[in-house]
């Protein structure tokens, strides 16, 4: 296949993954505006199990969303359900598609595809994918499908559009296989820090509902508040540890390149505060009277500057990072 | 600042006495919610040194931006807002938090380390409102239940206690170790930098090739040393720049990025030694007797050989140039106040050379394809006697007098009217930069940093559980087993605690109801 040929088939595969994750917009929509009981979660966790011998007891509903989630259909069909069922497959079919046009983009460049800013949303773009789904293998996550896949189609919008770049080979400074190590745990860690701060913005919808006894409409379908701020916390609490090991890594390459380990670049400086913020929430979590929606303000700004970082410095600011391409 | 909930509580008035005071302070400041405003402070006051130019990186744009805003500019650096991660402010709240930290994981190490020795408490009386709670008989009498649950959890390297009728275990203690560590590696990590800062040394150089450098204070174009550094003791190395090469992009939208440079060197580890062939690329420093030798930039020197009115060569060299842009347009200066008269050549340095009615002359490649250099010759007094001191980069025409202007080619002569002298672009040298750098704080920066990642995967993944077995008979005379947990870390579930303690009870065989 000749590189033109590589360059279109990755076109096309993002194009596709787009108009896939358009649809999957659609159905998740459908699936949340429908009227109704929300889905798949069972409110109450009892208190003390019945009697048995191993593991099965309702609390593995979060657990174990297939076994419960075909439980539920043959139970009482819910409005909405299938709408998200659909979404989740679609989703699913996007992201192999965006996957292969990440990866045919590296294969038409012949290297990895983390040179400039579009590859960058394409594999950040990836990486929000990635993580939703592989929380969804763990639990039914179908309420979190209509902004995951919204902030997706966001950040591929803003690629094909904004930040479009031809393939190039790297810059020198690039040609580094710390490349491949620091950007792939920032991108992960940007993918996680992106859906834990979704499912936070739930989290304060859900909890305002709960404290004004309102949970009714589209709210209903939400997991409860206190569930919903778990998993934002179990996702922060393992991209958090990842950052660190992108910012450590991203030390060592300087100074291999620049000759110093630290210095203030402004991309260093924001991933720092990023971090600074991360490490106040996990603190606020285990202090009393800040738990709660404080807590959740504090991994939103957290959010913020890790987005001030990207597009910010990227764009904007004189940075030794400034490897957008454009 | 690693305080748990209960240690928090409403900030009383400080109580009279100086004493008194200190300790209302201390406990102000290890409180975690000092802690988290500390945090906070550190984020906010990091931002100005990413949006103001910074003195450490780029002084050239502090100085522009100062003479931009005379109302802001001298209030803001006097405030020290262009060297803010020097700044005496920025150093407080890191070391308030710091401090903090320290006052925070003391006590929390000795309770630790008590808990490590004390055994798990004993099981409460009422299980059956506890977490996990499940019931169920067994077919063993009471003693062997509880000795074959007790030997099953310590196989399963649970720290286990019993009495009458119970048996506590408890696990997880990694994870306030973890927490440990991590607090203490990042006290480790500042004494890391701070040594580094104080032992350390940088310099930058410029390199024509063909020349060499040897590693002494007077070679280096700048050079930095921390306070316990002696300069005059720079490892004695030397090196010579045989070749530079430089690639750049010709095709596709990023035409003119680099593509590839790279430096061959000969180095001389010390004065006498074999010498070696290394190369030096961008990610690809050269080690050498403790220091690395890092290759930043590159650039022109075209080589003018400059005549005066005697027709005496005062100059026959490559003249660096500094570029100014992508595409390498480069200015640069001769002084030959030993000409007759006294000389001053400004230059632009066109690797490709293109003129524009807006812009004037520019560079369209960076690569030498098309190349010229733009002059303008002065003759005078250079200034340099005056005593102060000048920039090799700038022509000071103050007391100057211009002879003309021209545009050279290679191989082009121009001579200067009235017989002042003449100039010849003879051809083009390229220079490189290199950066030299000795930093004793990097590995134990590098060790610190590892340890309190390692610990932090600790302190977030371990869970703190324990659970309790309660055996009794009932009315029946069947014996009857009780278990429940306690998770003691956030948000974490018991469920597969509890389940490996019915498996446990599971490998006695016990009758299920």
């Amino acid at each position: 296949m000749s590189a033109t040929t590589l360059a279109q088939w990755s076109n096309m595969a993002v194009y596709s993954a787009m108009f896939v994750l358009i649809m999957a917009l659609m159905a998740f929509a459908a699936g949340f505006a429908s009227r109704g009981r929300r889905v798949g979660l069972s409110a109450a966790t009892p208190q003390a199990v019945p009697v048995g011998v191993g593991a099965g007891g309702p609390d593995s509903t979060f657990d174990d969303p297939s076994a419960a989630g075909d439980h539920a259909v043959n139970a009482q069909p819910e409005p909405g359900r299938r709408a998200s069922n659909v979404g989740m497959s679609l989703t699913w079919l996007a992201t192999g598609l965006l996957l292969m046009g990440v990866v045919l983009r590296g294969v038409w460049a012949e290297r990895v595809p983390w040179g400039n800013m579009y590859e960058f949303s394409l594999t950040m773009s990836l990486g929000i994918l990635v993580v939703f789904l592989v929380v969804s293998l763990r639990r039914d996550v179908r309420w979190l499908g209509l902004p995951v896949v919204g902030i997706t189609l966001l950040s591929l919008g803003l690629a094909v559009t904004v930040l479009y770049t031809e393939a190039a080979q790297l810059v020198p400074a690039l040609k580094s296989w710390w490349l491949v190590i620091h950007v792939s745990a920032a991108v992960i860690c940007a993918g996680a820090f992106t859906v834990s701060t979704l499912i936070t913005v739930l989290y304060l919808w859900r909890d305002r509902a709960e404290r004004r006894d309102a949970v009714r409409g589209m709210v209903a379908k939400l997991p409860d508040a206190a569930r919903l701020d778990t998993l934002a916390y179990r996702i922060i609490a393992f991209a958090f540890p990842l950052w660190t090991f992108a910012v450590i890594s991203g030390a060592i390459w300087a100074e291999n390149a620049w000759g110093r380990y630290w210095g203030w670049d402004p991309k260093e400086t924001w991933a720092f505060i990023t971090w600074v913020v991360y490490a106040g929430y996990l603190h606020a979590r285990a202090t009393a009277g800040w738990r709660g929606r404080r807590a959740a303000y504090i991994s939103i700004l957290g959010f913020v500057s890790l987005m001030v970082n990207y597009f910010g410095v990227n764009l904007f600011v004189n940075s030794l990072h400034s490897y957008s391409g454009m | 600042m690693t305080q748990t909930l209960t240690s928090e509580s409403a900030a009383p008035l400080p109580p009279m006495g100086t004493g008194g005071f200190l300790r209302w302070a201390w406990r102000q400041l290890t409180s975690m919610r000092i802690a988290l405003i500390l945090l906070f402070l550190l984020a906010i006051a990091s931002i100005p040194g990413s949006v103001l130019p910074q003195n450490g990186t780029d002084p050239i744009r502090v100085n522009d931006w100062i003479a931009n805003n005379p109302t802001w500019g001298p209030l803001l650096e006097r405030l020290g807002f262009f060297d803010v991660y020097a700044a005496p402010w920025f150093a407080a709240v890191y070391l308030l938090l710091f401090i903090s930290l320290i006052g925070c994981v003391l006590p929390r190490t000795m309770t630790h380390v008590r808990a490590l020795r004390s055994v798990p408490p004993a099981a409460p009386r009422r299980l059956d409102r506890l977490a996990g709670f499940r019931s169920m008989t067994d077919a063993r009498q009471p003693e062997q239940v509880l000795q074959s649950v007790a030997d099953g959890l310590r196989a399963r390297r649970w720290r286990v206690a019993s009495g009458d009728g119970w048996v506590a275990a408890e696990k997880g203690y990694l994870r306030e170790t973890g927490n440990l560590v991590f607090h203490v590696a990042l006290v480790a990590l500042l004494i890391s930098v701070a040594y580094g800062a104080l032992f350390g040394w940088r310099g930058n150089v410029i390199v024509r090739q063909g020349t060499g450098f040897s590693d002494t204070l007077t070679q280096y174009d700048a050079w930095g040393g921390g306070r316990l550094v002696n300069p005059d003791n720079l490892p004695p190395f030397a090196f010579t720049l045989d070749e530079f090469r430089v690639e750049f992009e010709r095709d596709s939208s990023q035409r003119g990025s680099p593509r590839l440079f790279e430096a061959e060197v000969t180095v001389y580890p010390i004065p006498g030694a074999e010498p070696q062939a290394e190369t030096i690329r961008v990610n690809e420093p050269l080690v050498v007797d403790g220091a690395k030798v890092f290759l930043v930039g590159h650039g022109y020197a075209p080589v003018l050989v400059v005549r005066d009115a005697l027709g005496r060569i005062v100059n026959d060299q490559g003249v660096v140039f500094l570029p100014q842009d992508g595409n390498f347009t480069s200015t640069g200066v001769v002084k030959a106040p030993d000409a007759r008269p006294a000389l001053g050549i400004q230059g632009l340095f066109l690797p490709t050379a293109a003129v524009d009615e807006i812009r004037g002359p520019y560079s369209t490649f960076p690569a030498p394809d098309d190349p010229a250099v733009f002059m303008s010759a002065w003759t005078g007094d250079l200034g340099l006697d005056s005593g102060v001191p000048q920039s090799i980069y700038r022509l000071d025409t103050a007391n100057m007098t211009q002879l003309g202007l021209e545009s050279l080619r290679p191989g082009d002569v121009w001579v200067f009217p009235e017989g002042t002298g003449s100039i010849e672009f003879a051809g083009i040298e390229r220079w490189a930069s290199f950066q030299i750098a000795h930093d004793p704080g990097k590995e134990p920066a590098l060790i610190s940093s590892m340890l309190a990642l390692v610990g932090l995967m600790l302190s977030l993944f371990v869970r703190r559980r324990r659970v309790w077995v309660r055996v009794a008979k009932d009315a029946q005379g069947d014996t009857v087993v009780q278990v429940a947990g306690l998770m003691r870390s956030d948000d974490a579930d018991l469920e597969p605690d509890v389940t490996e303690l019915v498996d446990i009870l599971a490998e006695g065989k016990p009758v299920s109801r």
